[in-house]
């Protein structure tokens, strides 16, 4: 609806040649442009709220204090999903469960969601490729944590954990007594979500230009001769080449979608984006602080494993 | 008062210092910031996500950044 309006003034007020590669880039632009600033205004609003009252140290003793058979790595997963990251946080963070005695393999089904998933992303795919496929992306993450954090807690690799860390038994940042709702409360996170969003806006614009030139000018069927179904290796090679990339969702997503219109596969688009955003380069130097490499080779290993799996059956089922 | 900015060096840390910068000199106040950079030192502060902010050995403030604003509310109670 808000694109046929666009179109409209493209074409009647600015005089551009409907269909044309231009007025298609500048619908694409604005269109898409907009829905996903409200959703990203919004999601980042609710996030935020769900995170006052959601601490992560609160988070970090729950999952210290309960393993509720197994469940633990389900939580420590959807925990990941709701916390934003920086690639800077992965080592206090790491340090900071480990020491609260939370098993390594629950950590890392944190580490492994938390990039993964955020208000960010879920936004920008729900605007760009709808709910069905965001709730692929979303499940597949998840799925992800749990069976990443399992298989490296069955691997027992707690040796490889750096000395200083181990047996530390940091006390929890003790909880601070139940937050309520009041209007003061609403205030400060909007506050919060406003600066959120100025930062993060640029970027997600300039993700979203670059996508309307690609949706306006590449030719359909150009990417499909390189990547198609056709090329069996087609999924892992997109993990190698996001593995060491360092982007965040707001950054890829945008551009992701209209590739997938020109033809690549979504579940190799999908496998690219989540190897991107979910390891870096940045996230592996600073994790090899803390851990040896074999842990450290270990973590990326499966990610990416699991990655390819992924991008494989959503192509096949798609 | 003895201002410890912990992070190491993506762009919100340097962006907290910078606005710990500007607050302290809004409010006038000659105030030391030392940049925490090591790990050992960092996990010594029990947080969990940086940056993070430390005002005479207390943590004020972590895994966000804070405008100038905010920061010298802050750092004027602490006085």
């Amino acid at each position: 609806m808000v694109q046929e309006l666009v179109s409209w003034i493209a074409v009647t007020v600015l005089g551009l040649e409907p269909g044309s590669r231009f007025e298609q880039s500048l619908n694409f632009f604005i269109t898409d442009g907009m829905t996903i600033l409200v959703l990203l205004a919004l999601m980042t609003f609710l996030m935020s709220l769900l995170r006052f009252y959601l601490p992560i140290e609160k988070l970090r003793n729950f999952l210290a204090k309960y393993n509720w058979w197994g469940a633990d790595y389900l939580l420590a997963a959807l925990f990941g999903a709701i916390t934003p990251f920086c690639s800077c946080s992965s080592i206090p963070l790491f340090i900071g469960f480990l020491g609260a005695g939370i098993p390594l393999g629950v950590t890392f089904a944190f580490l492994i969601t938390s990039p993964l998933i955020n208000e960010v992303a879920v936004a920008l795919m729900i605007g760009l490729f709808g709910w069905k496929i965001t709730a692929i992306y979303v499940v597949a993450g998840l799925l992800m944590g749990i069976a990443g954090g399992y298989i490296i807690s069955r691997l027992k690799m707690e040796r490889f954990v750096a000395g200083f860390i181990q047996g530390k038994g940091q006390d929890g940042t003790a909880a601070e007594p139940a937050r309520k709702i009041s209007k003061a409360v609403v205030q400060l996170v909007a506050k919060e979500a406003w600066g959120i969003m100025k930062q993060v806006t640029p970027y997600v614009l300039a993700g979203v230009l670059i996508g309307a030139i690609i949706h306006g000018y590449v030719p359909r069927g150009l990417l499909e001769k390189y990547v198609g179904n056709d090329n069996v290796l087609a999924v892992p090679i997109a993990v190698a080449l996001g593995v060491p990339s360092y982007a965040s969702a707001h950054s890829v997503i945008p551009i992701i979608q209209p590739l997938v219109e020109k033809g690549v596969p979504l579940g190799t688009a999908l496998a690219f984006m989540m190897a991107t955003v979910g390891l870096s380069l940045p996230e592996a130097l600073m994790l090899k602080k803390v851990i040896r490499w074999p842990l450290l080779l270990t973590f990326f290993g499966v990610v990416s494993v699991g990655i390819s799996i992924i991008g494989y059956t959503v192509n096949a089922v798609w | 008062m003895k201002i410890k900015i912990l992070g190491m060096g993506c762009p919100n840390c340097l962006q907290l210092e910078k606005n710990a910068r500007e607050a302290l000199q809004v409010l006038g106040i000659e105030a030391v910031i030392e940049k925490v950079t090591q790990v050992q030192e960092i996990i010594k502060y029990n947080v969990l996500q940086m940056p993070a902010l430390v005002v005479d050995e207390q943590v004020c403030l972590s895994g966000r950044i804070a405008d100038v604003e905010e920061l010298t509310d802050l750092l004027k109670n602490k006085k």
